[in-house]
């Protein structure tokens, strides 16, 4: 907590490292980006497969792409997002900061007069802030293509249909709405993985260690967040 | 050397700091001439790296005062230690290199954080820093491509690419070999012949202490028990420092 206040104080105290920014942009974002790809992709199928078994039960077949754009937008872009960068780059960046704390780099960061929260921490924060949301466009588009896939390749519903009943109902609160939480699981993650990272104490084992909590702690704070974040614009 | 007594760089006052139960630091008095190399011996856990980790203000002691330059610096706030950090450079015990950088990149990474110069710029005067150091075409390595002691020769450029006035050095012979430590050595000498530094080291190769140091402390369960010349603790009448400069098992240090 106190961390996540310094890293807000640092942010705006020039000068920015882009060049740290943009390299951090690269690995949240762009290497992040095949695995958010496959996770939102495969959700968007099974989402249509199991709410058509639902809906078939009350002849509303035709409200599966409803369903599966709303879950994508709402709840599961964003959620499954979190969790994945959670896993992918929590991980890196708790183990990434506990080497470099454990062999004394961050304190050879001090001694050339540069503040690590500033130069390690802060592009960190920012880059998972920027990326996240734009992943979780990228989760829903592709939740929401492969729902139609397996709605009109597998299930034979007409694709015009499908994509009636997408645009119809879906309104711009819930990309919106999924938006915001990116933004929220992206400091929620940031700045968990980040302190695990720099706090780490004990060596390789020590290292180890944060790694675990960091993606854990990240992961499950998404989720009680989410939760609170949902009800409060219920 | 004498004649420069005058001139206090550094000293250090009553100087406490404990990790939990255990007290490391028990009220150290050091004093640190201005050009002087001083040498700080001891065994495992006599607080070595404590009291150098607080002179730089990695470690915050809990009670004492620290003066360089006569400015006490263990009430500063974290603005004001990294302008007192400028004057400083430090050579880490396993080099602390940033392994994601080139060694050019590491060695001009202080002029990259504090200067406009351009990359080339950079570039060049990190090669002449690692001339200084007695490196060649190493610019392009990566940190991990490096042996020990090239690892402590690109640290100790690295330590003095923004020509501080005082230079650390953590163990700078620990865990190379006899030949390449006894380069480190001649290094340590060289930078203080060139580049007119006050020098801090802290070591428990005291065939490295005599060879380095102008006046050596002996640091002992958190105090320091002895402050002399080469000679002086060579010839010191104290048992205990008889004891670690001998590196006798048996004596009044005990081993846990």
């Amino acid at each position: 907590m106190i961390l996540f206040v310094q890293t807000l104080g640092w942010i705006f105290r020039p000068p920015l490292q882009g060049r740290e920014i943009l390299k951090q942009m690269e690995e949240v974002g762009v290497r992040s980006f095949p695995v958010v790809v496959i996770t939102a992709g495969f959700t968007g199928m099974v989402l249509a497969l199991q709410s058509f078994t639902g809906f078939k039960r009350f002849g509303a077949e035709t409200m599966v792409g409803t369903i599966v754009a709303l879950s994508m937008t709402r709840e599961l872009g964003p959620v499954l997002t979190g969790l994945m960068v959670s896993g992918r780059m929590g991980s890196a960046m708790a183990a990434e900061l506990g080497t470099m704390r454990v062999t004394e780099q961050i304190d050879a960061l001090y001694t050339l007069a540069t503040n690590p929260i500033k130069y390690l921490i802060v592009p960190r924060f920012l880059a998972t802030l920027i990326m996240l949301p734009i992943l979780v466009i990228f989760a829903d588009v592709i939740g929401i293509l492969g729902g139609y896939l397996v709605s009109v390749q597998i299930l034979g519903t007409n694709p015009t249909l499908y994509f009636r009943r997408t645009w119809d109902f879906l309104e711009l609160i819930d990309l919106y709405s999924g938006l915001l939480k990116a933004v929220f699981f992206g400091m929620i993650l940031a700045t968990i993985s980040c302190y695990q990272g720099f706090s780490t104490q004990g060596g390789a084992e020590g290292v180890g260690r944060a790694t675990t909590k960091a993606v854990v702690l990240s992961s499950l704070t998404i989720l009680i967040f989410n939760y609170f974040i949902t009800a409060f614009l219920f | 050397m004498q004649g420069m007594e005058s001139t206090i760089k550094i000293r250090v006052v009553h100087l406490y700091k404990s990790f939990g139960d255990k007290q490391v630091l028990r009220g150290v008095d050091l004093e640190v001439w201005q050009g002087e190399s001083m040498v700080v011996i001891g065994g495992s856990g006599s607080g070595k790296t404590v009291l150098i980790k607080c002179i730089i203000g990695l470690i915050r002691p809990e009670q004492g005062e620290i003066r360089v330059d006569g400015l006490e610096i263990t009430s500063l706030n974290a603005k004001e230690m990294n302008e007192v950090r400028k004057k400083f450079g430090m050579l880490f015990q396993a080099g602390a290199l940033f392994d994601s950088m080139k060694v050019w990149e590491n060695v001009g990474f202080g002029l990259r954080q504090q200067t406009r110069l351009s990359e080339e710029e950079i570039r060049k005067n990190a090669s002449e820093k690692l001339a200084l150091v007695g490196l060649k075409d190493v610019e392009d390595l990566m940190p991990s491509e490096l042996s020990g002691g090239m690892r402590k020769r690109v640290s100790l450029a690295r330590a003095i690419a923004m020509e501080p006035e005082i230079l650390l050095y953590d163990e700078p012979t620990t865990g190379i070999d006899p030949i390449m430590a006894d380069a480190i050595n001649d290094l340590i000498v060289q930078m203080k012949e060139k580049l007119n530094v006050t020098s801090i080291a802290i070591t428990h190769d005291i065939k490295s202490a005599y060879k380095i140091a102008d006046r050596i402390a002996m640091l002992y369960q958190g105090k320091i028990i002895e402050v002399g010349t080469p000679e002086e603790i060579r010839n010191s009448p104290n048992p205990m420092v008889q004891q670690f400069v001998e590196g006798r098992s048996e004596g009044p240090i005990k081993i846990l």
